[in-house]
């Protein structure tokens, strides 16, 4: 297994530092994607793990840190080199139909990708193409359709398709399924996984429903505001979760099953989000924190490692 | 006697493709103090029997029907506009996904919450605004007097879902509609609202329907479930027994394709395959069965009748599940 | 679901690109056609003038004057005796030249200052917005005027000073709805694909941002049409006796109560073709946004 990207404390800053109503909204976030596994990034609105998921894709420029990828550092490529690198790694989001250009039939769509990059000139493109929907499970008569003409399912596979049109290494998937029913949501997360099958790919899986990331991810990153709080193993994440926001994340998830749910202790925490602007000293998490005390204002918690592959940013572990 | 009883519900919408029959024969009941879910994907005509029961549904296009449709003896069918808002106001309530759409983002909570509460209730000025301040207290919005004068775009998402329930609340309904209330909060906040609905249910045995695609809340807040599929009811169960014997392939299929946190489920999700029928043919045998996976021969006969499998637990579906 | 499987070697059929398929819906838009035929007759006959015009437009026959519609004048006389029918004909070499030519000259000059506008923003963008803002504050006709008065009276200057108007305008107007289209989730994606700003401008947002230009285009005509008429008036474009819609009509205010059949051809015609030219715009819109299109295709079941 190797390391297919490495990010190295990654800031994301809106508006001038220090002025009124600037926002890190990514703050010093470190991880690893190795090759064909697939990295889950979690927490609610407003943590950061969108923009993190931007930011390595060089779609909002980092303020700082370093985006590694295979070696080469995107954020200093110039945007010639950076348009050819693009094609290593791609993204999909979560409104399926806004991330197609409505006037472009489904053919033109995927064709796009192919010409962007100079991929299959000629008469090999119509073949291609029709392969590439095949991949996705779409059939090839929609190929004059256009994306109004589909449902939620099919604009995410022909999102799905246009990603892979470039043959990348790595997807970021953001929130692909959240805004699709269950029973699709389920065909559409069975597709991304037999693709990494198929095709080695790595994903970042950012999404703000744990059981889905739980289910598809190997890794997970749990953000708060802007910051990673705990990295573990899928199965760590929710058998063995350290921080204490972690925990609360985990116990409120529901689980489907009456029984569980019964029986379970959740964690509510109190009040909402803090103000980004504005975040709180020392761990950004200690005004909702169950088990915060004085120290958690003054100093800025460090990583705790816990098992391999497994640490926490929090003082009173 | 129940609270609400509802016979054989259509509502239908005139479309210029064809009527659309949203909600097809929809019959329950729902006792004092119950909390109901209602669990289907979009399109199932969870949201448009609701609505129905709300007489929220515009008509035209719509047209609702029912052989009956009372809430605490009253036909709510039989009601003109001016006494299906009274009762709206004073003994049922809907609370909706879209907080911030409910709200009129120029007044303030306080304007908004005492209004309701001296039309309905018709307080006076001083005590609507104590009773305002209470009901904010309630719903745990901490400084509620202070808060009576903010606007909704200074509340967080949650907070908003509060002033909701609080305004929902405000008349002591008997009945309160959850529309996917929770479905656009983050989970830490989606806890605090379940937690508050379940208290206030607990405190004022306010029965409840709530709807949602998310088997997960419904385990955890639901006394029973009617799954809902192509507008009809599929299966009806107590909590349990739905999720110990579902026993309609739709359900089973809602199961199988529900991600699990707790990592107890398969290694591979068992998606429903195809799409919803469209619900302007007329559907003759079971809606499900061009997706089903459970289906036996005698599916393609005649349309599923009613099976019982267990007190207050029917389905209709032919294939037999328990196994 | 079915593990996806590479494809049989399936007939690689050609696959139509989206310009194909937008030609194939115009036709379907009647009003759109109605709007075609009438434009194209009424560009055949300007064109055809010397074959078809009755009378000489220019010839002046006093004991004719003033003359109502009768079949020696299909569309009576005017003041001077001159045959308002020909007038017409011929009168619409001028203007609808006028009006096509500010059309081409407004769109290749604002779109192009719109976009780059609108997409790159900041420094761009500020100093052709100021430059757009400064032309803007000049009343339209003023400045038309002052143009023609410095480069001379002449019809291609009135065409080229009305263009020169107008683009502003039209920059304006993408410029806005580039703005808004910029931030659309499928540019994004587009950048994400690695398209360069060519493809992005061209095949994106232009695309995107051709009904507001097109609605605008149609205006740009009518009120080049009518605006030749004024700089003609004050003297400057078409010099009488030369026929032109927009000075005949004009002229004929005058005679309003004796003869407004003088009145009626001029704006008559002016009215068919801005009503023309709105349906072909109308069509030309819809045939570019799909979701216009009302063809009730059925979706296939079929997600998986």
């Amino acid at each position: 297994m190797s390391t297919l990207l490495e990010v190295e404390d990654l800031d994301v800053h809106y508006g001038r530092p220090g002025a009124p109503g600037s926002v890190k909204a990514v703050d010093g976030v470190s991880f690893t994607v190795e090759r064909g596994r697939t990295l889950g990034l979690v927490g609610e609105s407003g943590c950061g793990k969108s923009t993190t998921g931007y930011a390595i894709l060089q779609l909002v420029r980092p303020s700082g840190g370093r985006v590694l990828f295979d070696g080469t550092d995107l954020c200093t490529l110039d945007k010639a080199s950076l348009r050819r690198m693009r094609r290593k790694l791609q993204i999909i989001f979560q409104d399926a139909h806004a991330s197609l250009n409505p006037r472009m039939p489904i053919g033109d769509l995927v064709g796009e990708a192919l010409d962007i990059h100079g991929l299959y000139p000629g008469a090999k493109r119509a073949k291609r193409i029709r392969e590439l929907l095949d991949m996705v499970g779409m059939a090839g008569h929609l190929i004059e359709r256009y994306p109004h003409e589909l449902s939620g399912g099919q604009a995410q596979r022909i999102a799905i398709c246009r990603a892979l049109a470039v043959e990348p290494e790595l997807i970021v998937c953001d929130e692909p399924v959240s805004a699709l029913d269950v029973s699709i949501q389920a065909q559409i997360v069975n597709l991304l996984q037999d693709l990494q099958q198929r095709l080695g790919l790595a994903y970042i899986f950012i999404s703000h429903d744990l059981s889905v990331v739980r289910h598809v991810s190997d890794d997970i990153a749990v953000m708060y505001l802007g910051k990673i709080v705990e990295r573990a193993g899928k199965h760590e994440i929710y058998d063995a979760p350290a921080h204490p926001y972690t925990k609360s994340l985990m116990s409120a998830v529901p689980v489907p099953d009456p029984d569980i749910e019964a029986r379970r202790q959740r964690i509510i925490l109190k009040g909402d989000l803090p103000d980004p602007a504005h975040p709180p000293s020392g761990c950004r998490f200690r005004t909702r924190c169950p088990i915060a005390i004085d120290e958690c204002a003054k100093v800025e918690p460090l990583q705790h490692p816990l098992a391999p592959g497994h640490w926490a940013k929090c003082i009173r572990l | 006697m129940p609270l609400l009883s509802v016979r054989n519900l259509q509502t239908r919408f005139a479309t210029d493709r064809g009527i659309v029959r949203a909600v097809n024969g929809v019959s329950f009941d729902l006792e004092e103090g119950e909390v109901l879910g209602l669990v289907g994907e979009s399109g199932s005509g969870k949201s448009v029997t609701a609505l129905s029961i709300m007489r929220l549904v515009p008509e035209p296009p719509g047209k609702v029907t029912a052989d009956s449709l009372t809430l605490e003896g009253t036909d709510l069918l039989r009601l003109s506009e001016a006494d299906a808002r009274e009762i709206r106001g004073s003994r049922m309530a809907m609370i909706f996904q879209d907080p911030m759409r409910s709200l009129n983002p120029v007044l303030t909570i306080g304007r908004q919450l005492t209004e309701v509460l001296r039309r309905h209730q018709k307080l006076s000025g001083t005590a609507a605004r104590r009773r305002a301040i209470e009901l904010l207290e309630t719903v745990g919005i901490p400084m509620a007097e202070k808060r009576l004068a903010a606007y909704p775009h200074q509340f967080s998402g949650g907070m908003r879902q509060r002033v909701m329930i609080a305004i929902a609340l405000s008349c002591n309904p008997r009945l309160l509609i959850a529309d996917e209330a929770t479905t656009a909060l983050d989970v830490t906040i989606q806890a605090q609202i379940i937690d508050l609905v379940k208290r206030l249910q607990r405190e004022r045995g306010t029965s409840v329907i709530w709807i949602s695609h998310d088997l997960g809340v419904v385990a955890g807040l639901c006394d029973r479930v009617n799954v809902m599929y192509a507008g009809n009811v599929v299966e009806t169960a107590p909590i349990r027994e739905l999720f110990h014997r579902p026993s309609h392939g739709y359900t089973l299929g809602l199961m199988g394709s529900t991600p699990r946190v707790d990592g107890s489920g398969t290694a591979r999700l068992t998606p429903i395959e195809g799409m919803p029928p469209n619900l302007i043919d007329p559907i003759p045998l079971c809606p499900f069965l061009p997706r089903c996976r459970v289906s036996v021969p005698a599916c393609q006969a005649r349309p599923p009748e009613r099976r019982e499998f267990g007190v207050g637990h029917w389905a209709s579906c032919l294939a037999d599940l328990a196994k | 679901m079915a593990v996806v499987q590479p494809s049989s070697p399936a007939t690689p059929y050609r696959i139509t690109g989206s310009f194909v398929l937008a030609a194939r819906q115009f036709p379907r838009h009647r009003a759109a056609m109605v709007g075609l035929v009438l434009l194209v007759l009424i560009c055949l006959a300007a064109a055809l003038a010397p074959w078809i015009a009755p009378y000489d437009p220019v010839q002046i026959k006093l004991s004719a004057k003033l003359k109502p519609p009768s079949f020696e004048h299909l569309l009576g006389t005017d003041h001077f005796g001159r045959d308002v029918f020909s007038r017409l004909i011929y009168g619409g070499r001028t203007s609808l030249s006028v009006g096509v030519l500010v059309v081409v000259f407004a769109f290749v000059l604002g779109v192009p200052l719109g976009l780059a506008s609108g997409y790159f923003g900041g420094r761009i963008d500020n100093l052709l917005m100021r430059l757009v803002d400064a032309f803007l504050t000049f009343p339209p006709l003023l400045l038309a005027v002052a143009l023609v008065g410095l480069l001379g009276p002449d019809i291609q200057n009135v065409m080229l000073a009305l263009g020169l108007v107008q683009a502003p305008v039209l920059a304006r107007i993408v410029r806005g709805s580039t703005l808004a289209v910029r931030e659309d989730v499928y540019v994004t994606a587009a950048r994400a694909l690695g398209a360069g700003p060519a493809r992005i401008v061209l095949s994106h947002i232009l695309r995107n941002v051709m009904s507001p230009i097109v609605v605008q285009l149609t205006i740009v005509f009518s009120a080049a049409v009518v605006a030749e008429a004024s700089l003609s008036f004050l003297g400057f474009g078409t010099q009488p006796p030369q026929p032109s819609w927009g000075r005949d009509m004009s002229e004929a205010r005058r005679f309003l109560g004796d003869a407004p059949w003088m009145f009626m051809a001029p704006t008559g015609i002016i009215m068919l073709c801005v009503l023309s030219i709105n349906f072909l715009g109308d069509g030309l819109r819809d045939a570019l946004d799909p979701r216009a299109w009302r063809t009730r295709r059925q979706l296939s079941k079929g997600e998986g």
